[in-house]
């Protein structure tokens, strides 16, 4: 595999920051709870990484080491309250639903692992690639479980879509009244997680059994 | 040049780079922030004035009332005045309900000037998702039963859940939170019927 591919599969899933590195949980598994919310704070995450990859390794060559986080972390806090900034005026009901986890993005982990890891050693299109791959690879997790969590805890799909799009309250799809109340709850995110994680090693067990005749089972690239 | 001189610099540098990025967006987006918030207000307090005839902005005369008063709860109360020409219509009550299952609830009480309940909504709680948050309006009707509601229907003893032998709605699973609640409309209630002409003669306080 090329390096470029090599970082796609490993953004999206070999090395999925939520699936694998496991950085990240607690917006992952707070604002997990519908379709809608996830969706939103992955695209928030997402503008963040990618901003700030793109930021870091434009400065990295003026950068002296010892001072690098501070400057990381300023450029990190900066991106997240234009975010913030940017959601409260085009998406305001889509900011009060996620409340202090827009703000929180700035400290999540995969961010900063991703400007010390990455891009403070590789060029801007690289940067920017790998920034993107990894956003994605956490904006689709929290997708698939705000998915699954609104599916069984509310019986619904796609509701309340209008707090990121605007326009007129949406239903969206509903497939019965109530939900199951367990998958709502803070424990049900961790289950749903664990399900998530569970599914991605079986997935990942499978295919290296058939691949590698009794090749030993990979864990995570270390 | 040394290296703390030079480390600063370049703090400094990325330092300024950043706060004007911020202080762009801030300028670009300032005007549509605040359009939002105001019409999240209006939003949020309209239907609590269901059934009422009034023609003034609902968020164009408000009192502030920092703790400690004698409204429900410790966190500053609102109350916004509601007028039809000169006439006052009703006024709503922003007041926290102290004793729910997990830290203060906002409620919204709108009292017409008889004194009759013409909505409550719930503008903010950490009640148990799936139990305590069948107050909130898009979760249950459970808060459409005030409306209409007074301290004479039913009786101020009689404001209570059906579990206590008053005449309110429990929810399933959960007493402790339509208890609050129910306990803040009541009160609120009386703190009008007290003061009734003090709150629409208050002086405004501008937020």
């Amino acid at each position: 595999m090329t390096p470029r591919r090599e970082r796609i599969v490993d953004g999206l899933w070999r090395d999925n920051p939520g699936l694998v590195q496991l950085l990240g949980l607690c917006p992952l598994l707070a604002v997990s709870g519908t379709f809608v919310n996830g969706l939103g704070l992955g695209i928030a995450t997402l503008l963040v990484v990618c901003a700030t990859s793109v930021l870091v390794s434009m400065t990295r060559r003026f950068l002296n080491p010892d001072i690098r986080i501070p400057i990381y972390v300023l450029i990190i806090a900066s991106l997240v309250t234009c975010v913030e900034l940017l959601f409260e005026a085009y998406a305001p009901g889509l900011d009060r639903a996620l409340g202090i986890f827009v703000p929180l993005i700035a400290a999540n982990c995969v961010i900063l692992a991703r400007a010390e890891v990455y891009a403070s050693q590789h060029g801007l299109v690289d940067s920017l690639l790998d920034g993107l791959m990894t956003g994605l690879g956490f904006a689709l997790l929290l997708i698939v479980l705000g998915l699954f969590r609104e599916l069984l805890g509310h019986g619904t799909l796609f509701a309340n879509m209008h707090l990121l799009f605007g326009g007129e309250p949406v239903a969206g799809l509903r497939f019965r009244v109530g939900g199951w109340l367990l998958v709502m709850v803070p424990p049900g995110a961790f289950f749903s997680l664990g399900l998530a994680i569970a599914f991605k090693t079986a997935l990942d067990h499978r295919r290296n059994q058939r691949e590698g005749g009794r090749a030993p089972l990979r864990s995570g690239r270390s | 040049m040394n290296s703390a001189l030079r480390n600063g610099l370049t703090l400094a540098v990325i330092a300024g780079i950043c706060t004007s990025l911020v202080a762009g967006t801030f300028y670009v987006t300032q005007q549509r922030i605040e359009e939002n918030r105001q019409a999240w207000l209006e939003r949020s307090l309209k239907p609590a004035l269901a059934g009422l005839m009034y023609d003034s902005d609902v968020t164009e005369s408000v009192v502030v009332l920092e703790p400690p008063h004698a409204l429900p709860g410790n966190e500053r109360a609102l109350i916004y005045r509601v007028y039809s020409g000169s006439e006052p219509v009703a006024a709503l009550f922003v007041v926290s309900a102290r004793d729910g299952y997990s830290g203060p609830i906002r409620v919204l009480v709108g009292i017409d000037l008889d004194g009759r309940v013409s909505g409550v909504r719930i503008l903010e709680h950490r009640e148990t998702p799936g139990l305590g948050d069948g107050i909130e309006h898009d979760k249950s009707d459970w808060d459409r039963q005030f409306t209409g509601r007074s301290l004479r229907d039913p009786e101020t003893g009689d404001w209570a859940i059906r579990r206590d032998g008053g005449v309110f709605d429990q929810l399933s699973g959960a007493s402790v939170t339509p208890r609050a609640v129910i306990t803040a409309v009541r009160d609120t209630l009386i703190w009008f019927e007290a003061n009734r002409e003090q709150v629409f003669a208050m002086q405004e306080t501008g937020l």
